[in-house]
């Protein structure tokens, strides 16, 4: 063999190599959450639908919910709606909407006109609250176990394959539990931080 | 509408890159003379639909078309016009679209510059172009296709990234990108040469301009992008070996060896699949660092579009570019031997040291980035390889490296004599080093060890590269844009190295919590801090704080460090004030607010930074005098054997139908 087809068997070298490290990149790219493992953040928000009673973080308590951080202002938000409201429909889990910088006259015409996947929507008008949660950008989702810790994050717009694959495992294997998520009239979705 | 029609241009300009690849390269394979006059035609066409597609999406941009998925996601209609132009590259889809344009304005230069060169070799080198360009048309169109409408459209968009809003970084990707891809030009003519299996080295001599022209801009191009990255990202930082500066970082040091390589093999006829291989390592390594920053193979601060599916269709292309003109490289190679020799010490061997060193620098660099995929891909679990590893082993290739400069550039060629410039050079090196003692102990105190031998290097690339023009002068010779341009080009080179020695040790940085009125000494400086206030941008909020700086009571400067809030992305942005001067930086970010009234700050003092940026580009001017000197004034004859442009048509002429 001669030296000059050396540099074409490093480059072959060099293939396998960044064979291997694409195969791996999907791992490396899921930024996890510092959060996750950890009990959610604590908040008190306006109440979108009802300026009275304001939403806290204790209504996460006692089942499974999905918080979703959304905006009106966002593209992928509009792209993942279709997907929130069929999670809706299969009543599995309660969705927490916290709406992110945005305007409360805007996400009601958008909720009118889109239809609302929401049980409550909170107003996180400066953005505070998404900083406790570590948003990036949103539409960003979580997974709350009953216990109220971050079970799982999604950064992106959720869809019906993200929801299968990452989230109904991570819920069904508690299944059949008493804290099943069916019910969420089960929780003290009223108490709110009047408490 | 508009967006359907930048679409099809793009195509369009596929199919036109197509025709370019397949007439320039069967053309002279089949000796067809009139496929040869297509392929001109094509690559215009192709540049010109290319410019349309561009154009159209400029325009989604600067009218706020938020139909398009692109526009929607980088864009926003609070976001000033300018920026709105240049979020034309803030992510993936319409880099990529620059990547092509760029390409475009490259072939469009080599079509503009093909009466020097036999039409055939011509047609060859367009047709090595039309394959790359065909390669990465299709991919954008196929992955990265920045003409998808969002339907329904949103009202507004997403906003460009913080971090991007920035005059550096409009005009940052353009030059990048005109280095990188410029290569491209040197790799087309490599790859023509060992199509025809040339045996003269008329191919060197015509690389050379292009060569040297790439690298200048790459070489602005990474200054900039370092100068961006200080003042921006706000950590005070100018290089951090991150995946995508070394990725930008290794072409520019192969495009060096292959500078001098190059000279080699034009004016002496030896190096020749050397010079071939690094023509190819060149182009190969900015593909590679596309691959690379693009595929999300490698985690960065700076990639903003990693998606492995993409990833394994630039491996393709990868494998179709690199491996192919490797495998040319493997078969011709052998028949382009060289046929002369030199003496251990002369100028043959001083370049040949020149490119060992800078190859294995190169390498180091390359090592290092990849070091946390080979270490992942054996199993070994995660790598994290940065300053610790780079800084040091760097030094072990560049350091002699840059010792030789001052010899090589006065040794003769073929054989070993230092000559007439034997004397000046030692004087020089007297001097440099009493210039660099009394500069580390004296006015810059507290020296690392390295500092004074850094200091010597410097002042004496830049006190040698000075004697051939002041001899030149003092006997009124004519100084030749080639020999003006390499003393240019390493005077930067020294000015760069003193810029980096005295940062390196000289620096003091400091993070301090301090309340209003307080104040933090930095060296001869004093920083007392005035206080916060909140702002209010077009696009965003956030806090100013007032630094007042004090030199021996007498006021230098009043630095105002921002931090500010993005609405529509949440982001949170530090702007770091700077004071900038030749002699030094003083540097004020803010950090957070620690309560009780105080601020967490970060206070720097870097003497000399500015020299590392003036030095880069003083480098590029070195390499622009050169490539445009050497136009303008081909007829001067300088005693070297150089064959001289204007005779260039016919010589060519005769080895042209030697294949």
């Amino acid at each position: 063999m001669n030296r000059f087809v050396l540099p074409l068997a490093a480059f072959a070298l060099l293939l396998v190599v960044l064979l291997v490290g694409l195969k791996r990149a999907p791992e490396k790219n899921n930024l996890p959450s510092p959060l996750i493992g950890k009990s959610a953040p604590q908040f008190t928000l306006p109440n979108l639908f009802d300026n009275t009673r304001p939403l806290s973080s204790e209504a996460l308590k006692g089942h499974w919910s999905l918080v979703n951080v959304w905006g009106t202002w966002c593209v992928e938000c509009r792209a993942e709606h279709a997907a929130l409201l069929q999670i809706k429909q299969q009543a599995r889990v309660p969705i927490i909407g916290i709406d992110w910088k945005d305007q409360d006259e805007d996400a009601l015409a958008w909720l009118a006109q889109l239809g609302n996947p929401y049980e409550r929507v909170g107003t996180d008008h400066d953005g505070r609250v998404a900083i406790d949660w570590g948003v990036y950008g949103a539409p960003e989702s979580f997974l709350i176990s009953p216990a109220g810790t971050v079970v799982y994050k999604h950064i992106g717009a959720m869809t019906p394959q993200v929801w299968e694959r990452d989230f109904l495992p991570r819920i069904s294997a508690t299944l059949g539990r008493p804290e099943s998520p069916a019910t969420p009239a089960s929780a003290p979705v009223g108490t709110g931080s009047g408490a | 509408m508009l967006v359907e029609l930048g679409h099809y241009a793009l195509i369009l300009a596929l199919m036109l890159a197509a025709a370019q690849a397949f007439f320039g390269l069967a053309g002279p394979a089949l000796k067809r003379e009139r496929w040869l006059a297509v392929v001109p035609s094509a690559a215009c066409g192709q540049f010109v639909f290319v410019s349309l597609a561009v154009g159209v999406l400029v325009h989604a941009f600067v009218d706020n078309d938020f139909s398009v998925r692109y526009v929607a996601e980088n864009s926003n209609s609070a976001l000033p016009l300018f920026y709105r132009v240049t979020a034309l590259w803030g992510a993936h889809e319409g880099s990529m679209l620059l990547w092509i344009l760029v390409l475009g304005v490259w072939t469009m230069a080599l079509v503009a510059n093909t009466r020097a060169l036999p039409p055939a070799f011509a047609a060859r080198a367009l047709g090595v172009l039309g394959i790359i360009s065909c390669c990465f048309l299709l991919f954008t169109l196929v992955t990265s296709n920045p003409f998808v409408r969002l339907i329904p459209a949103v009202p507004d968009g997403n906003d460009l990234n913080p971090v991007l809003q920035d005059p550096a970084f409009a005009v940052h990707p353009p030059i990048l990108y005109m280095g990188y891809v410029g290569f491209s030009v040197s790799f087309a003519l490599a790859c023509a040469a060992m199509i025809e299996g040339r045996r003269d080295q008329l191919w060197a001599h015509w690389m050379r301009p292009w060569t040297v022209m790439a690298w200048a801009f790459l070489a602005c191009g990474i200054a900039l992008g370092s100068w961006w990255a200080y003042y921006e990202l706000g950590w005070g930082g100018f290089w951090f070996w991150d995946p995508v500066e070394n990725a930008s970082f290794m072409p520019w040091l192969v495009g060096t060896a292959l500078i001098h390589s190059l000279a080699v093999t034009d004016k002496r006829g030896l190096f020749k699949s050397w010079t071939l291989l690094l023509a190819v390592t060149a182009f190969s390594l900015s593909l590679l660092g596309t691959f690379l920053v693009r595929s999300g193979v490698l985690v960065s601060v700076h990639s903003f579009a990693a998606d492995p599916s993409r990833g394994i269709f630039i491996l393709l292309l990868l494998v179709l570019m690199i491996g192919g003109a490797l495998g040319l490289y493997a078969w011709r190679a052998p028949l382009m031997k060289s046929v002369a020799g030199f003496e251990f010490i002369s100028r043959e061997s001083f370049l040949l040291f020149n490119n060992i060193l800078l190859t294995i620098a190169a390498a180091v660099v390359f090592g290092g980035t990849l070091a946390p995929l080979i270490a992942d891909t054996l199993g070994l679990g995660t790598l994290s390889v940065g300053p610790p590893y780079f800084n040091p082993s760097f030094l072990v290739p560049i350091l002699p490296l840059l010792s030789l400069v001052a010899l090589g550039m006065h040794a003769r060629w073929r054989r070993g004599r230092l000559g007439e410039a034997r004397r000046p050079l030692l004087l020089a090196l007297g001097v440099s080093v009493v210039l660099a003692l009394a500069l580390s102990l004296g006015v810059y105190a507290h020296p690392l060890p390295l500092t004074p031998i850094g200091a010597t290097v410097g002042l004496w690339i830049i006190l040698s590269a000075l004697i051939d023009p002041l001899q030149r002068l003092r006997r009124h010779l004519r100084l030749p844009a080639s020999v003006a341009g390499m003393s240019i080009a390493h005077i930067g080179l020294g000015i760069f190295v003193l810029g980096i020695t005295f940062v390196k040790s000289n620096t003091i940085e400091r993070d301090i919590a301090l309340k209003p009125g307080q104040s933090a000494q930095l060296g001869a400086y004093q920083f007392r801090y005035d206080g916060v206030q909140e702002i209010v941008g077009p696009n965003y909020e956030g806090f100013r704080g007032q630094v007042t700086i004090t030199r021996d009571g007498k006021p230098v400067t009043v630095l105002y460090p921002e931090k500010r809030s993005y609405w529509v992305q949440g982001t949170v942005q530090t702007t770091a004030a700077i004071a900038p001067a030749l002699s030094r930086d003083l540097l004020a970010a803010l950090g957070e607010d620690v309560g009780a009234g105080a601020w967490s700050l970060r206070l720097q003092y870097r003497p000399l930074i500015r020299l590392v940026w003036v030095g880069a580009l003083i480098m590029a001017l070195g390499g622009v005098t050169a490539v445009i000197g050497r136009r303008q004034g081909g007829l001067v004859a300088n005693g070297a054997a150089l064959p001289v442009d204007a005779m260039a048509p016919e010589s060519v002429r005769e080895h042209g139908g030697a294949t």
